[in-house]
């Protein structure tokens, strides 16, 4: 069981050596990382769009990179059913790029906030989600200064009506003011996925657990 | 051709910023401030001089990128001389 994977590097980006790590360490195999200014992607089995600050959060976050060169293959690739995977600053990328509906605003708090949180499976009938069980309460690092997840009401109820909320903040661990505790969620056809958490800091005993583990072996699963 | 577009938050998203600041009006003793809300204003020089093009193309930039409709509504004022 293997699985091609390539990590996208932005100006600003600062995860995605955690994350090249995670994905090799996990799925046995090297990935790719892609430099924004392509305009291909190699043929992969994941996109991920990792954490950082790209563009410095300029305007908005994300709101940049989302315009950048490489986007359009993106889209290309999510369209053909290729999985999509966007950690935090990914997440809002996905979100500027209209890959997921929503924004992610400044936290209620107004503060930067780096600390572990709860997670609950709200869907375990995911791709990203299916080596958990529905319900299961898992340990996730976060570290965002806007992660506090709004849209409309109709895209909401949308959202929750169709099982497109993947994960939710747990036990009162809502470090941002997420809408119904938003965590992570899918757009219509389940293969793109963002989430503010950084599960690719909690795989190996020295992260102090190894919750994480189980999101990228979902994927890995998902795509044999 | 100077343009400004001014980008404001829609009615009912949160402005946690706007609050903070609101509060401290309140703490330097402006009293009476019933709400602030935060914005941004962009100054844009353009080198067309048709006033409709100039137009067309502000709204343009403000759709794709100055604006995220989900949350703010934008505004285009030109200069018209």
């Amino acid at each position: 069981m293997s699985m091609k994977s390539g990590v996208v590097v932005f100006p600003g980006s600062n995860r995605e050596r955690d994350m090249l790590y995670a994905l090799e360490n996990i799925t046995g195999a090297k990935p790719q990382a892609i430099w924004h200014a392509d305009t291909e992607l190699p043929d992969l089995d994941l996109v991920v769009l990792c954490g950082g600050f790209s563009y410095g959060d300029y305007l908005r976050t994300g709101a940049i990179a989302a315009r950048g060169h490489i986007m359009p293959a993106i889209a290309k690739a999510a369209d053909k059913g290729v999985r999509i995977l966007g950690i935090c600053n990914g997440f809002q990328i996905l979100c500027e790029a209209g890959l997921l509906p929503g924004v992610l605003m400044r936290n209620a708090g107004l503060k930067f906030v780096c600390k572990e949180v709860k997670l609950e499976v709200a869907n375990a009938d995911t791709d990203f989600t299916r080596k958990y069980k529905r319900g299961e309460v898992w340990r996730c690092p976060v570290a965002h200064g806007d992660g506090n997840y709004f849209t409309d009401p109709e895209t909401l109820k949308r959202l929750e009506g169709e099982g497109r909320v993947g994960l939710r903040y747990a036990e009162g661990t809502n470090p941002n003011g997420s809408l119904n505790d938003i965590a992570g969620i899918l757009n219509e056809r389940g293969n793109v996925f963002g989430m503010m958490p950084h599960p690719e800091n909690m795989i190996e005993p020295m992260n102090g657990a190894t919750d994480g583990r189980a999101l990228f072996e979902s994927v890995l699963e998902a795509v044999a | 051709m100077k343009a400004r577009i001014k980008v404001t938050l829609k009615n009912g998203v949160l402005d946690p910023q706007g609050k903070a600041i609101e509060g401290a009006l309140g703490s330097l003793g402006f009293s009476g401030v019933a709400s602030v809300r935060q914005g941004k204003l962009f100054e844009v020089e353009l080198d067309e001089t048709d006033p409709a093009k100039a137009r067309a193309a502000l709204e343009e930039m403000s759709k794709k990128l100055l604006a995220n409709t989900v949350i703010e509504n934008y505004a285009v004022e030109l200069d018209e001389k």
